[in-house]
């Protein structure tokens, strides 16, 4: 079986100053990661690996050189190839010029299974390109995915929706869009660590040359999107409230709350 | 000179954080609270393969360095200074002198499991009247036929009862001294092989520190480490690199102590303002900053001296010695700040304040250590 997974190096936190000009975000200066949902998506991929050890899992992100780290974590982590999209030419995309740059190299890749996406990343929170990849390559998808089953030829999701779960039986290939309860991710193996930055070649750096992409779709001039403006929202008021009593009185009193509020 | 981390030691340190934090962190109080032995961390880490970071993969390590190593210990020390002497103690102690020393046949058969973090490793040379004065080995192996027989017995072992194999010293020859101390590598489950008093401890508290009896205990003659008699050297050789590991988790404990303690600072309020707001205690805080800053150098110093086959006897004594002091030292203030709340079992201080005693202790006291360094600077 052979899975790609498509992540995105994101800056560690929510807390990410802005670019007051061009409305994006300065990331100098900021620890960098993989995108929490994505390394779910890596995991899932990595498990379906160990169960059955003949997949290749191959990791694929768009982003600046210095991305290669998250793609050298992640071969830390257990994927067998990583490609890094890098070029000026895809500097400034929005989720649609993104998309359209990973699915030209996922066209140029070819053959896959399985295409295991994070739902959103914390920088942008859009739970766009996944799908969007979806539709540019004329593949099915299914997002939200908490649980999953792989069968000869068959994927079976369980989507984690606001009111229920929805179970989904789709033939590959598939994209499905991750989000944190799918699994537990491993961690980076020390061995896997030093033998990523050791075998050099295996981060492939792909320019836009390098591939066929749809050069009018990428980019920030590829990009319809305009970013009127970006600010940090106040706070909402909030109020503090002490139930009185000892546990059980206390733990009543808050279902009462929670119910009075429709929380639960 | 470059003291900057490579691109593998950078991750190392982001991935042993990570781990430190999310899996070793939250039961760290409850393993000294109880005394439990943290087995799940040890499980975790052998999973990441996290038990045989400077050693080579074709000997079932990660392939990685001492540095690496040292940060290891050091992120785990932060968090949790029993899990780092698990770590250390396994590393340095009881797997190094079988890459070191041991046969192919040894180091496939003992060091490949303990390097994948299959099984766990520990040293044995303390006994009761043998501590600083090493030398003064009573435990005895009489060569018998293919065997060697060992009677005697050894204190304070780390990770005593939970190892899977020991590098154990003893006497082969009492009219040698020194040249008649010999190391052999003891499986767990050998009979005549049994675990004493466990001691019950001022801090490390999670970490096993037992007594090893041996009585008729007959160990195979190809267990035998390195030549009959080069025992001694094979024990202070393995001591060098410890003092390492050792180092690595004092700083660990002292960079900890210090980083709880300026959040702290931050947040706790006296006179209507923080305490970090009051210049007497900013001066407190910017002397730890710079102990702390000046160990990581000496320790980084010394595992890097060893990573690249520089010497490092001294090195390993200063950064140990320094290192050591600046725990104690740090983790005292670092209670100090807290005021009240610093001794109590609220906050994480108290237990960094006793973990860090050890440091001053084992692997060589600081006295050892600075014996060490006087006999290079007086050579």
């Amino acid at each position: 079986m052979k899975i790609i997974v498509c992540l995105k190096q994101v800056p560690d936190t929510n807390e990410v100053k802005i670019d007051p000009v061009k409305g994006t975000l300065i990331r100098e200066g900021v620890p960098s990661i993989i995108n929490p949902d994505d390394r779910n998506a890596l995991e899932e991929a990595l498990r379906i690996k160990d169960e059955n050890p003949d997949t290749i899992v191959t990791v694929v992100s768009m982003g600046p050189p210095q991305a290669d780290v998250a793609l050298k974590e992640a071969l830390a982590m257990g994927a067998d190839d990583a490609i890094l999209l890098s070029d000026r030419a895809f500097a400034g995309s929005d989720t649609w010029a993104t998309s359209t740059a990973i699915a030209g190299a996922l066209k140029q890749i070819g053959d896959y299974d399985i295409i295991l996406c994070g739902r959103q990343a914390i920088d942008g929170d859009t739970a766009q390109v996944g799908p969007q990849i979806a539709e540019h390559l004329g593949l099915p998808q299914i997002t939200y995915v908490e649980k999953l089953e792989v069968k000869e030829g068959k994927v079976i999701a369980r989507r984690a929706l606001e009111d229920g779960y929805y179970v989904v039986e789709c033939e590959t290939p598939v994209l499905l869009t991750a989000i944190k309860e799918l699994n537990e991710p491993r961690y980076p193996s020390i061995k896997g660590i030093y033998k990523a930055y050791r075998e050099e070649d295996r981060v492939k750096v792909w320019s836009a040359n390098d591939y066929d992409v749809d050069r009018e779709n990428i980019g920030l001039d590829g990009s319809p999107t305009e970013v009127s403006k970006s600010f940090t929202p106040a706070g909402r008021d909030s109020a503090c409230e002490i139930l009185e009593g000892n546990g059980k009185e206390a733990a009543r009193q808050l279902v009462v709350r929670l119910k009075e509020r429709k929380i639960i | 000179m470059n003291f900057t981390l490579t691109k593998e030691q950078e991750m190392v340190r982001n991935v042993m954080r990570e781990f430190a934090v999310n899996e070793v962190e939250p039961i760290a109080a409850d393993v000294d609270e109880t005394g439990r032995f943290p087995k799940e961390n040890v499980e975790k880490m052998a999973r990441a393969h996290m038990l045989g970071i400077p050693f080579p993969e074709e000997y079932g390590g990660a392939g990685g360095d001492e540095v690496a190593y040292a940060i290891a210990v050091e992120e785990l020390s932060k968090v949790c200074a029993t899990t780092g002497v698990i770590l250390s103690a396994h590393t340095s102690l009881g797997s190094w002198p079988i890459y070191k020393f041991g046969t192919e046949e040894q180091k496939q058969k003992y060091l490949v499991p303990l390097a994948k973090g299959e099984k766990l490793g520990a040293f044995g040379l303390t006994e009761p009247n043998a501590g600083t004065d090493a030398a003064g080995q009573q435990t005895v192996a009489v060569l018998d036929g293919d065997h060697y027989v060992l009677n005697g017995s050894k204190i304070f072992i780390t990770n005593g009862g939970q190892a899977d194999t020991y590098v154990i010293f003893a006497m082969t020859d009492r009219t040698k001294g020194t040249r008649g101390i010999s190391a052999f590598i003891v499986e767990a489950d050998t009979p005549g092989f049994s675990i004493g008093k466990v001691e019950d401890k001022l801090g490390i508290r999670g970490s096993a520190t037992t007594e090893l009896i041996f009585q008729n205990c007959r160990i195979p003659k190809e267990n035998l480490l390195g030549e009959e008699g080069k025992g001694f050297k094979i024990a202070m050789a393995t001591l060098d690199g410890g003092r390492i590991g050792i180092a690595s988790q004092a700083l660990g404990i002292a960079q900890g102590a210090l980083d709880v303690t300026v959040e702290y600072l931050k947040e706790r309020q006296q006179f209507g303002r923080p305490l970090s707001k009051f210049q007497g205690l900013q001066w407190m805080v910017a002397d730890m900053e710079t102990e702390i800053n000046a160990a990581r150098l000496l320790v980084y110093n010394a595992a890097f001296n060893k990573a690249n086959g520089l010497p490092y006897n001294k090195e390993a004594a200063m950064a140990k010695l320094f290192a050591a002091n600046t725990a104690m030292s740090v983790t005292t203030k670092c209670v100090q700040l807290h005021g009240g709340y610093g001794y109590t079992k609220d906050y994480p201080v108290e237990r960094m304040m006793r973990d860090a005693k050890i440091t001053e202790i084992y692997e060589g006291t600081s006295q050892v250590q600075q014996m060490v360094i006087a006999a290079n600077v007086l050579r």
